[in-house]
């Protein structure tokens, strides 16, 4: 029937408006979030810089920045409810495995242990233009209007950077072991009446035992990406 | 006598990810036979459509929608291991590994606890329970249970095989530790987590045999299961699937025995993955029988 067609279509163009709306909401949300995470880790970096001029020296520069640190990286959390939501597309899994190693990093093990200094400011430095880098890009592809120099550093840098970072990490979690072991923190001992015991230190073994097989897997994805995106604008260019 | 027109059939079959031609049979009569030993039967999956569901070994030509050139798309599922084979190692597994801590093997205590005994009648209990789950477990795979898939793919076995043995070594190693500490309440607590328990062990019992009387032997037919004269059934008024019900039901019961957190763990995660089966196999009763009870629920009456 005439009437009833007319129906279905004025339907369909309210969930089209309905979607494009949701978009446009989606769009603007992420690109405030970009805007004001770069902002985050460009006080981050700055701050550094500041610090080390001031004073000469690298020793004490963690506790200075450890709060802003922690605030602007917990944050990160946002990012694996986007992937939930769909409003970015990149899996759950490979967002929450990397939020969560960089929380448990600033969390639970330079927030309770005080530790060797070098290691640390390795992988924050490492971090900071990682992801001044990754959320500038992040911004600018949302805003349209994407300078080749931060794709070719988002695609590229990732391949020192990325390293660079694990090896922090991981000496930091080394370095952190002998007080871990000695203070018996967050660990649980038999017997108690929940039947269950954890030993913080053996927990951080395996921790940096499973860098082994999950550093490989992001490292390629990335190396996989890049291949697309940069691999994929050449054979453009030839075309034209 | 007359002679009988014999329709014959073309049959291309296309591989359903790259469109290449993997077979051409001319004068194919009513059977379509399986072309190759590598890709063995229980591997291949025969569809219409590409991304559409396999067809079944009974589908008969002649009764598809093809015209007298039929393109079929193959997709290779795989290495296939039996149902069977997979459920007698995953359940197998927990049993031998709870008994190898219970009996304090050597290497996992303390060596002057090797081989000794626990001195909470808890724990005799508890190895007792779980000896008997995994042992019914058992028997219920070879005698009971009747499968409408044959296999499913090989890597299941690891993936399933880490899950049961892992859980069960992490929860055997706690409940006969020699510092076990037993139940808050005490004979209370153990004896209504028995109750229930036992209660459980049989109302999933009775669940499998009503499932299994359904279908007759030999046949793949799919009907609506109702309560029957055994009033552990009577829960299918408000459930689809009691089975999983009572599962959950026991492992509580063994939870609150032996009052141990890895079991509670196990316990919340054997419930996530029924729950997610129980509802897709909800929503398939609910696809395939108009006249299906809408009282019922997936897993938990009225709520889940």
């Amino acid at each position: 029937m005439a009437s009833g067609e007319e129906d279905g279509t004025v339907e369909e163009k309210e969930t089209n408006n309905k979607k494009r709306t949701k978009g446009a909401i989606a769009t603007a949300w992420l690109t405030f979030y970009n805007i004001a995470m770069t902002a985050g880790w460009l006080v981050l970096a700055v701050a550094m810089v500041r610090y080390y001029l001031q004073k000469g020296t690298h020793k004490g520069l963690y506790r200075n920045i450890a709060r802003t640190l922690k605030f602007f990286q917990t944050f990160a959390l946002l990012e694996v409810g986007h992937c939930a939501i769909g409003i970015v597309r990149t899996s759950v899994i490979v967002t929450g495995v990397q939020v969560c190693s960089r929380i448990f990093m600033v969390w639970f093990v330079t927030n309770s242990i005080r530790q060797n200094e070098e290691s640390v400011i390795l992988f924050v430095v490492v971090w900071t233009i990682t992801e001044i880098t990754r959320y500038s890009f992040y911004t600018f592809n949302l805003l349209n209007h994407l300078p080749y120099f931060i794709k070719w550093a988002r695609y590229n840098m990732f391949i020192v950077m990325y390293p660079l970072g694990v090896i922090g990490e991981l000496l930091t979690i080394h370095a952190s072991l002998p007080y871990v072991r000695r203070s018996g923190m967050y660990s649980l001992r038999l017997p108690n009446k929940y039947n269950v015991s954890f030993d913080y230190y053996y927990f951080l073994i395996i921790v940096m035992l499973s860098y082994i097989p999950l550093f490989p897997q992001l490292y390629f994805h990335m190396l996989r990406q890049r291949r697309r995106v940069l691999h994929g604008e050449i054979v453009v260019e030839k075309d034209e | 006598t007359a002679r009988k027109a014999v329709v014959f059939f073309e049959v291309e079959i296309l591989d359903a990810k790259t469109k290449d031609k993997l077979c051409f049979l001319d004068k194919v009569g009513k059977i379509l036979p399986s072309f190759s030993l590598y890709w063995y039967p229980a591997r291949q999956s025969i569809r219409l459509d590409p991304k559409g569901k396999s067809l079944k070994d009974e589908d008969v030509l002649q009764h598809l929608p093809v015209g007298t050139t039929a393109t079929f798309y193959f997709r290779d599922l795989g290495a296939q291991i039996s149902w069977v084979t997979v459920f007698l190692t995953e359940y197998a597994g927990p049993l031998l590994i709870y008994l190898m801590f219970y009996f304090r093997v050597p290497f996992i205590y303390v060596p002057k606890y090797d081989f000794t005994t626990s001195k909470h009648w808890v724990v005799h209990l508890a190895c007792m329970c779980h000896s008997f789950h995994y042992v019914k477990r058992l028997l219920e795979t070879l005698f009971v249970h009747r499968f409408s898939h044959g296999t499913m793919p090989l890597r299941n076995i690891f993936k399933n095989c880490t899950y049961y043995w892992g859980f069960a070594a992490w929860m055997a190693y706690y409940i006969n530790h020699p510092l076990y500490t037993p139940p808050t309440y005490g004979e209370q607590q153990i004896r209504l987590a028995l109750t229930v328990f036992l209660f459980c062990q049989i109302g999933n019992f009775s669940i499998h045999i009503a499932l299994r009387n359904l279908r007759p032997p030999g046949s793949k037919t799919r009907k609506i299961p109702y309560p029957t004269k055994n009033p552990f059934t009577w829960i299918f008024l408000l459930v689809s699937c009691p089975n999983y019900t009572y599962e959950l039901g026991s492992w509580l019961g063994f939870t609150l025995m032996t009052q141990c957190l890895p079991v509670a763990a196990f316990t919340l995660v054997g419930f996530i993955q029924m729950t997610v089966w129980a509802k897709g196999k909800h929503r398939s009763y609910l696809k395939e029988f108009r006249d299906y009870p809408t009282l019922r629920s997936p897993i938990l009456p009225f709520i889940l």
